[in-house]
Formats: structure tokens, C-alpha cells, sequence
């Protein structure tokens, strides 16, 4: 009984923490030509949390990552309804310049996906497009602690000037991360950022992604349900085009309310 | 398993059902060894004790198994949602349910003892206790082979009935007691006897507890139900009444 009321205060409590959605989406409906990808989504996304996107391929969940940072204005016919607001702010429909707009929230990829450059030009590359730095000095800095924020700074400091290209799978990706925060994003969105890694570099991306919480948002697509539950507050679960469920990852994998939760997250899905 | 759907992995579906049906066997002896200690004081079978005695040892053979069954499934599967509730509510039952043979097998000690000793009068009241909690015990097996919490709520209920039972055992031993201290002996065996069965009561209890949590993922709500009231009497053989509630 005292742990049915803990669990209520903590639902309460974190509620009230995230009363101010960073990002919310209502009735989201997305488009590939004639046939729809995401069916009225209303999702919010608590700040300095992490929240994961579950699903099986095909439910709506990347299509859903994409429609946060206008990745999907580069895709042909297709056409996002409805309304997505960061931090109060129409992404679709205020005049917000989509490069800008990619700036205040990242992305890494399934991929690592280096440029084929110096490590220390990978990470310079952003603050040097937007101009956020202004001397080589304040660039040196910016670099080095974007490095020590994603983990890799011990890793690469003596060879920043050797090609990205050339470190590990977890490394080049611990580098995209960095990249991502050189510019100070507020969000960082991840696809699937552990698929290709082993599970050391995964358990290190992990770790990385439970420090940056702390300065960021971060909303994660993930196909490993355990990866979902460590390292994310929120899950939310994908099927067909319908955001299915959502809630505190810790409730959503030991009650989930849907049978269709339920039976994707425990291995019976037919 | 009452469960849903077949996972794609069926192995998982076999993990799962070897564990069900190891508790569905431990609940069975469970019940079996309860009225068979009870049948053996009421009919003075010492015999009889003494193989509920030995019996004991297969009910916590069982639960080794389960343990070493629910650890591997954990290890393996990491089971999540209705999955992780059933092997966790199957932990928890197997150790309430090998308690309860601990239980019996102390009621057939006792009784082997007491075999040794004049008839006692207070075993029609240890037989109605029993009675009652085996049949709590059977519905909470039942509960449980069926997924049922509504039948889990039920029994929960139930347990303040054993309470107040055996609140009044209490009394009822203590008036032997005073009546003639040759009495002591055998009553101070038929009190341990009685606050066994109470305590299988409570087992019971918690095992309906763990059903509705595993059909549900709740908890049940509401104040757990209590009946004892023997924590807080004394009893002087100087007054009328026997008894005075502080």
C-alpha cells in the first residue's frame, strides 16, 4: 500500500517537474504521398529528460524523431499536419529557419557518420558554420569540451588532427554526439545510435546519454527494449501510425495499459 | 500459463509454464500436508504425523527448483510487463507456500507429542481453524491457476475470519489453563498449533496479494485485514471475566 502511494507521489511529482513540456506535439498526422506514417500523434516532451521511442519497424517512430528537428521537409511528398512546439514555438508554421532551428535541436544517426575530416574539424565544423565562436582559442575550448562531454576526450586528444574516419564504431559515434553538442543544442534526437555499436561502446553511449540529461532533452529511437529501459524517464510505444502508449519507462515496462504494449514489449506480438 | 498470447519465442512460453506448474504442485502438497498434520492430532495418528514430517522435504525441493527455474528465466529472457510480474508473483508464492509446509510440519510434531498426553477437548476448535484456512488456501490456489483477483480480494477478506478464530482459541486455551495446570503442556502445544494455523492464514494473504499484483500490476487497496487481537489482552485468573482489554 505505502509503495502503490510512493508510486502516485512520484508520478505527481515528476509531472509537476515536467509541467512545461519542451517539446509537444497535437495531432500530428504525417503523409508519404497517399499513405499516412503517424495517425494524430499528442505527445509531450518533458525537458531535461530522456524519452524513448518504441515500436516494431514501421510504426511511425523515426517518422515521428524526424518531424522534431523538419528532417522530413528534405523528404519528397511528404507533408506533416498538425501542430509541433518547441519550447512554446511553432516549428512548422512561424517562419522558424529550419537550419536554425536544427541547431537548437541535434541528431544522431544509426550510423556513425563522421566527416571525412580531422577529428578536431568534425567538431568544429558547426560552431564555425553558425559563428558561435569567435577566435581559435574559444574553438580549441569549445572542441575540447564537447570531447569531454561525449567521453572521448582522453581517447582523441593526442590525434585531433587525424581523420574521424579512423576510430572505432563507438568512438565515431561518441564523435557525432560531440559533434551534435559543439553547437549547443537544447535537444539532442538519437536513431537508433546503438545499433551498430558492441556492447562496451553501447554501455559507454549509455552512460553518455544519462550525463547529458542534464543540459539537454533527449528523445532516443531505440529497437533495444532494454536499451529504452535503462536509460530513458519516458517511453513512449509506436504501432501502426498510433502512439499506442505513454508513461514513466519504469511503469510502462512492469504494467504496461495496453495489451498491444504489453504484447510488443514481452516478445508476443502477433 | 491463463496467459494471453504465445510468445514468437516458444521455449520462453515453456520456461514460463514449467514454473507455473511447479507452484500449481508446491500449492497442492501444501494444502495436502495442512490437513493431513491436522488430520493426524484429531485422529491421534502419529504414524500419519510422521509422514507429513517427512514429506516436508519435498515441498522445499520443489522450491529449489523454482528458484533455480526463476533465476535462469531472469537471466535469459530479462522478462518485462505481465511476464516479469509472473515470475516474480511465482517467487514470492513458492517461499509463502513452503512456510506453510514448515507450518504442518510443526503441527505434526506438535501432534506426536500431544499423542502422548490425555485428549484434548480444544481440537474441535483447532479442526474448524483448519478447516477454514484449507479451504483459504484452496481458493487462493484456484486464484491463482485461474489468473482470478476478484477470487484473490475474496480470500483476502477471509483471513480476518482466522483472526478472530483464533482470538478466541486463545481464550479458550487459557480457560483450560487456568481451570487445571496440569493442562499446560498440552494446551501451550495446542496454542503453537493454533497460531501455525493462523500464520497459514497469513500466507494465504499474502499469496492474494501476490495474484491481484500479478493480474492487476497494483496493489491491492485498502488496510490488510486483521482479526488477532490476542497481542493486546491479559488475562488474570483472579477476575470473573478472565480477560482485560488495554
Amino acid at each position: 500500500m505505502s509503495y502503490a502511494m510512493d508510486m502516485q507521489n512520484y508520478t505527481t511529482q515528476s509531472e509537476t517537474a515536467t509541467s512545461e513540456p519542451k517539446i509537444m506535439a497535437r495531432d500530428v498526422n504525417v503523409f508519404y504521398g497517399p499513405s499516412q506514417a503517424l495517425k494524430s500523434i499528442q505527445l509531450d516532451i518533458g525537458a531535461n529528460e530522456v524519452t524513448s521511442l518504441i515500436g516494431p519497424s514501421g510504426c511511425g517512430k523515426s517518422t515521428f524523431l524526424r518531424c522534431l528537428n523538419r528532417m522530413n521537409d528534405v523528404i519528397e511528398n511528404c507533408t506533416v499536419e498538425g501542430r509541433i512546439s518547441l519550447d512554446g514555438v511553432d516549428l512548422y508554421n512561424s517562419g522558424l529557419d529550419p537550419v536554425l532551428l536544427r541547431a537548437r535541436v541535434g541528431m544522431v544517426f544509426q550510423k556513425p557518420n563522421p566527416f571525412p575530416k580531422s577529428i578536431f574539424d568534425n567538431i568544429a565544423y558547426g560552431p564555425r558554420l553558425h559563428g558561435t565562436v569567435s577566435n581559435k582559442d574559444e574553438l580549441d575550448e569549445r572542441v575540447e569540451k564537447s570531447l569531454r562531454r561525449a567521453g572521448l576526450w582522453d581517447e582523441v586528444k593526442d590525434r585531433l588532427d587525424k581523420p574521424g574516419t579512423g576510430l572505432s564504431g563507438g568512438q565515431q559515434q561518441r564523435l557525432c554526439i560531440a559533434r551534435a553538442i559543439a553547437i549547443n543544442p537544447e535537444v539532442i534526437l538519437m536513431d537508433e545510435p546503438c545499433s551498430a555499436l558492441d556492447p562496451i561502446a553501447t554501455a559507454k553511449i549509455e552512460e553518455l546519454i544519462d550525463e547529458l540529461r542534464e543540459r539537454f532533452t533527449i528523445v532516443i529511437v531505440t529497437h533495444s527494449m532494454q536499451q529504452a529501459a535503462r536509460v530513458s524517464q519516458k517511453t513512449a510505444f509506436f504501432h501502426l501510425g498510433e502512439l499506442v502508449e505513454v508513461g514513466e519507462t519504469d511503469r510502462l515496462f512492469t504494467s504496461p495499459q495496453d495489451d498491444r504494449t504489453q504484447g510488443y514489449i514481452t516478445g508476443r506480438f502477433g | 500459463m491463463p496467459d494471453t498470447k504465445d510468445h514468437i519465442v516458444s521455449s520462453f512460453d515453456k520456461e514460463l509454464r514449467i514454473i507455473h506448474e511447479i507452484i500449481i504442485r508446491m500449492g497442492g502438497m501444501a494444502e495436502n500436508q495442512l490437513s493431513e498434520s491436522v488430520d493426524a492430532l484429531v485422529q491421534r495418528d502419529s504414524a500419519k504425523a510422521e509422514l507429513v514430517r517427512k514429506e516436508d522435504a519435498k515441498i522445499d525441493a520443489l522450491e529449489e527448483e523454482l528458484e533455480a527455474a526463476v533465476i535462469q528465466l531472469i537471466a535469459l529472457r530479462q522478462p518485462v510487463a505481465n511476464d516479469l510480474r509472473a515470475v516474480i508473483a511465482a517467487f514470492k508464492i513458492s517461499s509463502d507456500l513452503e512456510r506453510i509446509g514448515d507450518y504442518a510440519k510443526n503441527i505434526a510434531k506438535r501432534s506426536i507429542a500431544i499423542n502422548q498426553m490425555p485428549p484434548q477437548k480444544s481440537v474441535t476448535s483447532i479442526m474448524r481453524m483448519s478447516r477454514l484456512v484449507q479451504e483459504i488456501v484452496k481458493d487462493t490456489l484456484d486464484a491463482f491457476s485461474n489468473n482470478d483477483k476478484d477470487r484473490a480480494i475474496d480470500v483476502w477478506h477471509r483471513d480476518e475470519e482466522v483472526d478472530e478464530m483464533y482470538t478466541s482459541l486463545f481464550r479458550e486455551l487459557l480457560t483450560y489453563m487456568m481451570e487445571d495446570p496440569r493442562n499446560i503442556g498440552a494446551c501451550t502445544h495446542m496454542l503453537f498449533i493454533a497460531k501455525n494455523i493462523e500464520r497459514m492464514g497469513d500466507h494465504a494473504t499474502n499469496i492474494a496479494e501476490t495474484i491481484y499484483y500479478l493480474s492487476t500490476g497494483e496493489r491491492i487497496e485498502g488496510k490488510r485485514p486483521k482479526g488477532d487481537r490476542t497481542a493486546f489482552q491479559i488475562l488474570t485468573p483472579d477476575d470473573g471475566e478472565g480477560e482485560v482489554e488495554i
